[in-house]
């Protein structure tokens, strides 16, 4: 089946056939440069089999390269670089068997032994036919006409005949039972892909609004888990990063009540911070940046900067957290502070405003 | 000469040339920003009168220009140092930050000014003039047996927003910057998080304590010893860098083999 050419077409190829048992002729046919232990050199022939009725090609193919020197150690190069790979292909299976991947370090080794091979065995494998082209190959260019993709008239009036008969002899139009239910089995399958996009919700509701914080959660540092009192978190210029207690391996939590707790001199701590809800200037903000959601908690003592890494968003902490320079619209959301019976600092009530940043819901 | 003139024109000459001067601003690059070493810890001594007296003297020489002849300060120009006390002026001083270069954003660090004993020597006086806190010992800043996990985590929660994960620094707002703590020793360390120098908060030993200091100082100084995959840090400020750094060596890697791959081989006339 492989040789199926109509009645009116040349075979293809036919000329190259020649051309191949040509190459088998004796040397002493083929030319007087030949070297012993080469191959035969190519005779000159045309490129394309052509049409009949076509001009004949305008071009030849080049036999062997001039410098034969120059391509046996070509050749050569090629050869050794195929090796390579075929050693390096090696090298991923026997990478494969030999290292173990049962700890960090072992995938690593095994990452490091299976990459090089593949990088190995690919590059020799490209490299060695680069030079193949370059080198040995003639560098001539060839144009090929595009043939006309319409079909024939008779292949299209046989191709119509076939998909008649295949469809009376299948029963298809016949027995509409089968029809209908083909079709009806189709239609869920299809829907499936539209049902799994469910996973994209639930939509959060109301879980944006608030956080875990709420009336008498006591404020830990992030890291130590340590309640503070605002003896211990004394120094003016302080700051640190704290949670509410009890959350500390909860990231869902986490990831809205995150809050940073600035201590400042007296006097510092201006409008619109809410005086009422800070403890011996001690004053709490939102971690989450009203932006974008990074945690803004680069603060400068200084200048009582908050800056967020992300988009340069700068707060300042001295006055209610307000916008200073940057694309986030609202202030960092501030916590209501004040002393439990035994001295710690802990949360009046959760933020008033839902933190971070804007979402469509946001009232 | 004859070596180079009869090898100038050959196809790869212009990729070598092209990787001798990477090659050579690497290296310059590498001249200019590695070195410098950190001041040496000692034990602090402890102040008697005449170190003080000593003290007092460079105080005069080198630092009462700008904070005034009784440590007052002056309004607009440097802060006053009473009561900041010892550990903030030997952070300042064994660190290279003070006496200042000129005044700028941030004061950057460069090799100390003054010697170990002098530097001792100030702090000693500006530690007697009331207040503040005191040189921490050898004992204080020891990372023995210091809880390195939880030195991570408050360096996380804390630090690592400031001055990156791995103690690289990072940017500020209007030119200042979290300086890189790759050199910084355990003393200074202390020292910093104890007197929050410049812009950087105080964290005093109500909030992290003394055991809590030492497990962040055994963090910083442990993660200096991790070994950067491919021998290379690309600055350990994360994966954009290595993946610029990966990007751009594919780029030109294929780049290099495109050329290869298409250009005319020199002796063939054939086409």
């Amino acid at each position: 089946m492989s040789e199926t050419n109509g009645p009116g077409e040349p075979a293809r190829g036919e000329d190259l056939m020649a051309d191949l048992a040509a190459s088998g002729q004796p040397a002493e046919l083929q030319g007087p440069h030949r070297i012993v232990g080469t191959p035969a050199p190519a005779q000159a022939r045309t490129m394309l089999a052509e049409e009949p009725g076509d001009p004949a090609a305008d071009r030849e193919l080049p036999a062997d390269p001039e410098d034969m020197v120059g391509a046996k150690r070509a050749e050569h190069a090629v050869a050794t670089l195929f090796i390579i790979s075929m050693l390096a292909g090696l090298g991923v299976i026997a990478s494969y068997v030999i290292f173990k991947v049962h700890t960090v370090n072992n995938v690593r080794h095994s990452n490091l032994a299976l990459g090089l091979c593949t990088a190995a065995a690919f590059l020799a494998m490209g490299t060695g036919a680069v030079i193949w082209v370059r080198r040995l190959m003639p560098h001539i260019e060839v144009t090929e006409q595009r043939h006309e993709l319409r079909s024939t008239p008779e292949n299209r009036a046989a191709f119509a005949k076939t998909f008649e008969e295949g469809a009376e002899t299948s029963q298809f139009v016949k027995r509409p039972m089968i029809r209908r239910t083909l079709i009806a089995a189709t239609v869920p399958v299809a829907l499936a892909p539209i049902v799994l996009l469910r996973d994209l919700g639930p939509l959060p509701e109301q879980s944006l609004d608030h956080t875990v914080w709420k009336r008498g959660t006591r404020l830990v540092v992030f890291g130590t888990n340590r309640p503070l009192t605002p003896a211990e978190f004394s120094s003016p210029g302080g700051s640190l990063s704290v949670i509410p207690e009890g959350y500390a391996d909860n990231d869902d939590a986490l990831a809205k009540a995150a809050t940073t707790l600035i201590k400042f001199g007296p006097g510092i701590l201006q409008k619109p911070t809410v005086m009422n809800w800070t403890v011996d200037n001690i004053v709490a903000y939102s971690k989450i940046c009203t932006h974008l959601g990074c945690p803004a908690a680069l603060y400068e003592q200084t200048t009582h900067h908050i800056l967020c890494p992300c988009h340069q968003s700068t707060f300042d902490a001295a006055r209610g957290a307000t916008v200073l320079f940057g694309p986030a619209s609202r202030p960092l959301p501030q916590l209501p502070l004040m002393l439990n019976a035994e001295g710690y600092l802990v949360a009046q009530s959760d933020y008033h405003e839902p933190v971070g940043p804007s979402f469509w819901e946001r009232s | 000469m004859s070596w180079i003139t009869s090898r100038r024109r050959h196809p790869a000459a212009g990729y070598a040339i092209l990787l001798l001067g990477l090659l050579l601003v690497g290296a310059l690059y590498a001249s200019i920003t590695g070195g410098g070493d950190g001041a040496t810890a000692a034990p602090p001594a402890v102040a008697d009168s005449a170190q003080i007296s000593q003290g007092h003297t460079i105080f005069l020489q080198d630092c009462a220009t700008c904070h005034g002849l009784g440590a007052q300060g002056q309004n607009g120009v440097a802060p006053g140092l009473i009561g900041v006390g010892a550990a903030a002026v030997d952070f300042q001083v064994s660190t290279g930050r003070m006496p200042l270069r000129q005044t700028d954003a941030e004061a950057p660090r460069k090799p100390p000014q003054l010697n170990r004993r002098q530097t001792l020597a100030v702090a000693a006086y500006v530690g007697s003039l009331g207040g503040g806190p005191a040189i921490p010992t050898a004992a204080e800043v020891s990372t023995a047996g210091a809880d390195v996990g939880l030195g991570q985590q408050i360096f996380v929660a804390d630090c690592a927003q400031c001055h990156n994960f791995v103690g690289a620094g990072g940017a500020l707002t209007y030119g200042k910057y979290a300086p890189a703590l790759t050199q910084s020793t355990p003393t200074q360390i202390y020292e910093a998080m104890l007197t929050g120098p410049e812009a950087m908060p105080v964290f005093n030993d109500g909030t992290l304590t003394p055991a809590n200091k030492r497990a962040v100082i055994a963090y910083v100084t442990g993660i200096r010893a991790q070994v950067n995959p491919g021998g290379f840090s690309l600055g350990r400020v994360g994966p954009v860098t290595e993946g610029l750094v990966a990007f751009l060596g594919l780029l030109l890697f294929m780049v290099l083999m495109a050329l290869w791959i298409t250009a005319k081989h020199g002796k063939d006339k054939r086409i």
